[in-house]
C-alpha cells in the first residue's frame, strides 16, 4: 500500500492529493471570507485561509525538492514526535487557563477584567475544558495511537502524509475552537461548544484519522489485533458517531457562524448528555485505557495479567457505557424511567471499568519493586489507582439519592478532576516520559529526580484539589437543602458561594501545583531531547515487518 | 504467534500472542470481580422492577412502587403549604401595622422576608441590603419612594420604571446629552448641587446657577433641593448619593439623567410574601 503511493522519480501521490486539497481549501476559505458579512465568521475564514496557504506552500516546496518519500523500512515517527510536543504545549496552556479561572472563583474582585470581556469566566471555562480534554488529551491519544498501532502491527503508518494531515488538521481545529470561545462563537453545549463549520472540519480530520488507523491495522503483520488497538478503535469510531449526532444543526446561513441544533428542549438535553457522558467514556476512558494497555506492560516488562479479562471488560464497557448519559439529568424534565435506566446502567458499569484497573495493576505482579526504582512506573500505577477511585465514585454519584446531594455542587468538579488530573493526566505523563527517550533515541530521561519532583508536587496538588472539592461540594449541597423550622430555605445562594471561599483557594493552590509539575516535566523532556543520542540503531525486532523480511 | 509458555513469576501460561514484546497471561476472570459484576446486574434488575424503567410502545413500566417525581413534588409542595398555612393565613389577613404589633407574627414575617430577600433582592441591593452605586441602600433612613411599610410594600409590588402599568415612575432629563442646557450651565449647576450638600463650592458658579436650578430642577427636587418622595426625586442636601458624591458623578448625573429599573414582583410572589418582605426591609432600616 505504502509502496504503491511512491512511484520512482515522480512526485509522491499522497503529497500531490494533499496539495490539491489545500489549494481547493484555500480558494473556498478565500471566497467565504470575501463574501461573508459576519465578522466572526470572516475571522475564522482568515484563520482557515492562512492555514491552507501555509500548508500549500510547505507542500509545494517539499514536493519540488523531492521530499515526502516515506521510507517503508522504518516507522513513521516524525508525526508522533510532533504530537508529543503538541501534547505538552497544549497541556500547559489548558492547565494555565484552569488555574486562572480557579483564581477568578477564589478572588472575583482581583481576577475580574471588565475591560477585556473575552477574559470573562464564561469565555475561559470552555477554553480550559476543551484545552485539557481535546487539545492535551486529544493530541496524546493521536500521538500514542500512531506509535502503538505501528509497533503492535509491525507496519508503517498507512496513508503516507495522511498522518500529518490528521495532526495539523487537528491543531487547526483546536485553534478555531479556542479563538471561537474567546470571541463568543459557541453553540453552548458542554464539550461540544464549537460551531457548525468547525464541527465539519473536525469530521473531515476525524474520518482521515479513522482511515489511517484502520489502514495500518489492515496492513498488520501480526495474526491478532492487540487489546490497546481495540480500545483505540472503539474510541475513534464512537467519538465520530457522538460528534456527528450531537452536532446536527442548521446554520443560520452558509456564511454565518451561528447555527441552531436539530434537537430542542429535553431531547436536546438528553442528546447532549449522551454525547457528554460518552466523551468521558470513549475519549477519556477507552482511549486512555489503550495507552495503559501498551505502556504499563511495556514499562513493567511483564505480560498483561489476563487476556480473558481484557476481552470481557472491553465488551462490557462498550455495551454499557453508551446508556449511562441520563444520570447527568436526574430530577429534571427528563422522564423518570430514563433517569432510572441511566442510573442502573451506571451501576452495572462499575465492574467493567474496574476490569481495566485490575488488568493494569496486576500486570505489575513480579515487578512491584519498580515502584521504588522507577518514578515513571509509579506515575502510571497511581494513574490506575485514580482511575479505580473515580470509576467507583461515578456509579455512586449516578444513584439518584446520592445525586440529589452532589448534583450541581463542587463534588462533581472534584470527581471530574480526580479522573482528569489523576487518571488522564498521569497516564499521559507516564506515556510521554516513556515516548520521548524512545522517539529521540536516548537511553534515559535527562533527570529521574525531576520526575520524582513532578510526581510528588502533582500528586499533592491532586489530593488538595479533590479533598477541597469534596468538602465544599458536600457543604454547599447540605446548605442548599437546609430549611428553617418555618419551612423556608435557610441559606441564600450567595451565602453558599461565600462559604466556599477557603476551599476555592485550596483548589487554586492544588491546580497551581499540578501546573508546576507539568512545567517541570516540559523542562525535563526538553533537556532529554537536547541530550546527545546514545541509543544504538533499532534492533531488527523494532522495525516494520517489511524491513525484517528484506 | 509464539508458543504458549509458562511465566516464571506467576506460573501461569501465556496465551501465545506477542506484540512488540508484550505477552498476555491466560489468567481466568477474578472471581470477586465476576460476582460483583453479577451483583450489580441483579441490583439493576431489582431497581427496574421497583421503579419506572423500560419504555414500551404505549408508555413505560411504572414499577411496583409506583414512584413519580411529579407526584412527589406535588406532595412536597402540599406539605409545605400545610406547614405554613396557619401563619400564612394570619399574614394574609393582618395589616402591616398588626403584623408589626404581634411579636409572633412579626418573627414569622421576618423569617419569610429574610429567605426571600437573600435569593431575590440581594442580587442588586447586596446581602446586607446596603446597596451600591446605582442600587439604593435599604438600611438607612433615605427613601426615594417613601419608607413606611406601605410605601415599601407598594414599591415591591409595582417596581420602579418596570413593565407594571402602575409602576413608580420618574425620569430626570438628560440635560447635557439632550442639549437642554449648555455645558457651562451644567458646570455651574454641579457647583450649586455640591453647595446644597453643605460642601465648599465656587461661589460665583453657585450664584449663576441659582435661577437655573429654580427653573429646571426645583419642580421635582423642591426649591430647597430637599427632594420629594411622591415623585421619586432624591434629597440633594444630605450625604446620600445614589450615583456617587464626587463632582464628576454629579455632573454625569445632570448630563445623562440616569434612572435605574426595579422589577415588579407581583407575578413572582403572592401578597403575603410581599407583605413579609416589606416588614423585613422596614424592620432592618433605620428610622420611619
Amino acid at each position: 500500500m505504502q509502496q504503491s503511493l511512491v512511484k520512482e522519480g515522480g512526485a509522491p501521490l499522497d503529497a500531490v492529493i494533499l496539495l490539491a486539497f489545500t489549494c481547493l481549501g484555500a480558494l473556498g476559505a478565500l471566497l467565504a471570507t470575501a463574501f461573508s458579512a459576519d465578522p466572526l465568521f470572516r475571522f475564522h475564514g482568515y484563520v482557515f485561509l492562512i492555514a491552507f496557504i501555509v500548508a500549500a506552500g510547505v507542500l509545494t516546496v517539499g514536493i519540488s525538492s523531492g521530499r515526502f518519500r516515506g521510507d517503508p523500512k522504518s516507522y513513521e515517527d516524525g508525526v508522533i514526535r510532533a504530537g508529543v510536543i503538541a501534547t505538552m504545549f497544549w497541556g500547559v496552556v489548558g492547565m494555565l487557563v484552569g488555574v486562572v479561572i480557579a483564581a477568578q472563583l477564589s478572588f472575583p474582585r482581583i481576577f475580574y477584567f471588565p475591560e477585556f470581556g473575552w477574559l470573562n469566566f464564561g469565555r475561559l471555562r470552555p477554553l480550559h475544558t476543551s484545552g485539557v480534554i481535546f487539545a492535551f488529551g486529544g493530541n496524546a491519544l493521536i500521538a500514542t495511537s500512531f506509535y502503538v498501532v505501528q509497533r503492535t502491527c509491525r507496519a508503517r503508518l498507512a496513508g503516507g502524509l495522511a498522518g500529518w494531515f490528521v495532526f495539523w488538521g487537528y491543531q487547526l481545529f483546536i485553534v478555531l475552537a479556542a479563538t471561537g470561545y474567546l470571541l463568543g462563537v459557541t453553540q453552548g453545549q458542554e464539550y461540544a461548544e464549537p460551531e457548525w463549520y468547525i464541527d465539519l472540519w473536525l469530521t473531515v480530520v476525524w474520518v482521515a484519522y479513522l482511515l489511517v488507523f484502520l489502514g495500518t491495522i489492515w496492513k498488520r503483520k501480526e495474526p491478532h489485533i492487540y487489546v490497546a488497538n481495540w480500545f483505540y478503535l472503539a474510541f475513534i469510531v464512537t467519538i465520530a458517531m457522538l460528534h456527528i449526532v450531537n452536532n446536527l444543526a442548521l446554520p443560520v446561513g452558509l456564511l454565518n457562524h451561528r447555527s441552531y441544533s436539530l434537537f430542542a428542549g429535553v431531547q436536546n438535553a438528553l442528546t447532549q448528555w449522551w454525547y457528554g457522558h460518552n466523551a468521558v467514556g470513549f475519549f477519556l476512558t477507552a482511549g486512555f485505557l489503550a495507552i495503559m494497555y501498551y505502556f504499563v506492560p511495556k514499562r513493567a516488562e511483564r505480560p498483561v495479567y489476563s487476556y480473558r479479562l481484557s476481552i470481557v471488560h472491553f465488551w462490557a464497557l462498550i455495551f454499557i457505557y453508551i446508556w449511562a448519559g441520563p444520570h447527568h439529568l436526574h430530577y429534571t424534565a427528563l422522564p423518570m424511567w430514563t433517569q432510572t435506566l441511566g442510573a442502573t446502567f451506571s451501576i452495572m458499569l462499575w465492574m467493567p471499568s474496574w476490569g481495566g484497573m485490575i488488568n493494569g495493576l496486576m500486570t505489575l505482579s513480579g515487578a512491584w519493586d519498580k515502584l521504588r526504582t522507577d518514578p515513571v512506573m509509579r506515575m502510571l500505577v497511581v494513574s490506575i489507582a485514580f482511575y479505580g477511585m473515580s470509576t467507583f465514585e461515578g456509579p455512586m454519584m449516578s444513584i439518584r439519592e446520592v445525586n440529589a446531594l452532589s448534583h450541581y455542587t463542587d463534588w462533581t468538579i472534584g470527581h471530574v478532576h480526580s479522573g482528569a488530573l489523576g487518571w488522564v493526566g498521569f497516564v499521559t505523563f507516564g506515556a510521554m516520559y516513556c515516548l520521548v527517550p524512545w522517539l529521540w533515541k536516548k537511553d534515559r530521561l535527562y533527570s529521574d529526580r525531576l520526575v520524582e519532583w513532578h510526581f510528588w508536587i502533582a500528586t499533592t496538588g491532586i489530593l488538595l484539589y479533590i479533598t477541597a472539592m469534596w468538602v465544599s461540594g458536600i457543604m454547599e449541597g447540605l446548605m442548599w437543602r437546609e430549611y428553617t423550622p418555618q419551612g423556608f430555605l435557610a441559606n441564600s445562594f450567595v451565602e453558599t458561594v461565600s462559604a466556599k471561599h477557603v476551599e476555592n483557594i485550596v483548589r487554586t493552590i492544588g491546580g497551581l501545583m499540578y501546573l508546576t509539575g507539568a512545567l517541570i516535566m516540559s523542562y525535563n523532556l526538553w533537556r532529554t531531547i537536547r541530550m546527545p543520542s546514545t541509543s544504538k540503531e533499532d534492533s531488527a525486532a523494532a522495525l516494520p515487518a517489511m524491513a525484517v523480511a528484506s | 504467534m509464539s508458543p504458549r509458555e509458562t511465566d516464571d513469576v506467576s506460573g501461569v501460561e501465556t496465551t501465545g500472542h506477542e506484540w512488540d514484546g508484550i505477552r498476555e497471561l491466560d489468567n481466568p476472570l477474578p472471581r470477586w470481580w465476576l460476582w460483583t459484576f453479577y451483583a450489580c446486574i441483579v441490583v439493576a434488575i431489582v431497581y427496574w422492577v421497583l421503579m419506572p424503567a423500560w419504555p414500551g410502545l404505549h408508555g413505560y413500566t411504572h414499577g411496583t412502587l409506583k414512584m413519580s417525581d411529579r407526584a412527589q413534588v406535588v406532595r412536597d409542595l402540599d406539605a409545605l403549604k400545610t406547614q405554613r398555612s396557619a401563619e400564612g393565613a394570619q399574614l394574609r389577613n393582618a395589616s402591616l401595622e398588626q403584623i408589626e404589633a404581634d411579636p409572633k407574627l412579626q418573627a414569622y414575617a421576618l423569617a419569610v422576608g429574610q429567605s426571600i430577600f437573600g435569593d431575590n433582592c440581594a442580587t442588586c441591593h447586596g446581602t446586607g441590603g446596603t446597596g451600591g452605586k446605582g442600587y439604593p441602600n435599604l438600611r438607612d433612613d433615605v427613601w426615594l419612594w417613601g419608607g413606611t411599610p406601605e410605601d415599601i410594600q407598594h414599591t415591591i409590588t409595582v417596581g420602579v420604571r418596570s413593565d407594571h402599568p402602575d409602576a413608580r415612575f420618574s425620569q430626570m432629563p438628560a440635560f447635557g446629552k439632550d442639549q437642554l442646557l449648555p455645558a457651562e450651565q451644567i458646570n455651574d449647576l454641579t457647583e450649586y448641587v455640591v453647595a446644597l450638600s453643605h460642601r465648599p463650592a465656587n461661589a460665583g458658579a453657585v450664584g449663576r446657577a441659582a435661577p437655573i436650578f429654580q427653573a429646571n430642577c426645583a419642580i421635582c427636587h423642591g426649591p430647597e433641593g430637599k427632594g420629594d418622595p411622591t415623585k421619586g426625586a432624591p434629597n440633594l442636601t444630605d450625604k446620600d448619593w445614589l450615583y456617587g458624591a464626587d463632582r464628576a458623578d454629579i455632573h454625569g448625573q445632570i448630563w445623562n439623567g440616569r434612572g435605574g429599573v426595579m422589577p415588579s414582583w407581583q407575578k413572582r410572589f403572592d401578597p403575603e410574601t410581599i407583605k413579609a418582605l416589606a416588614v423585613y426591609i422596614h424592620a432592618n432600616a433605620a428610622g420611619q
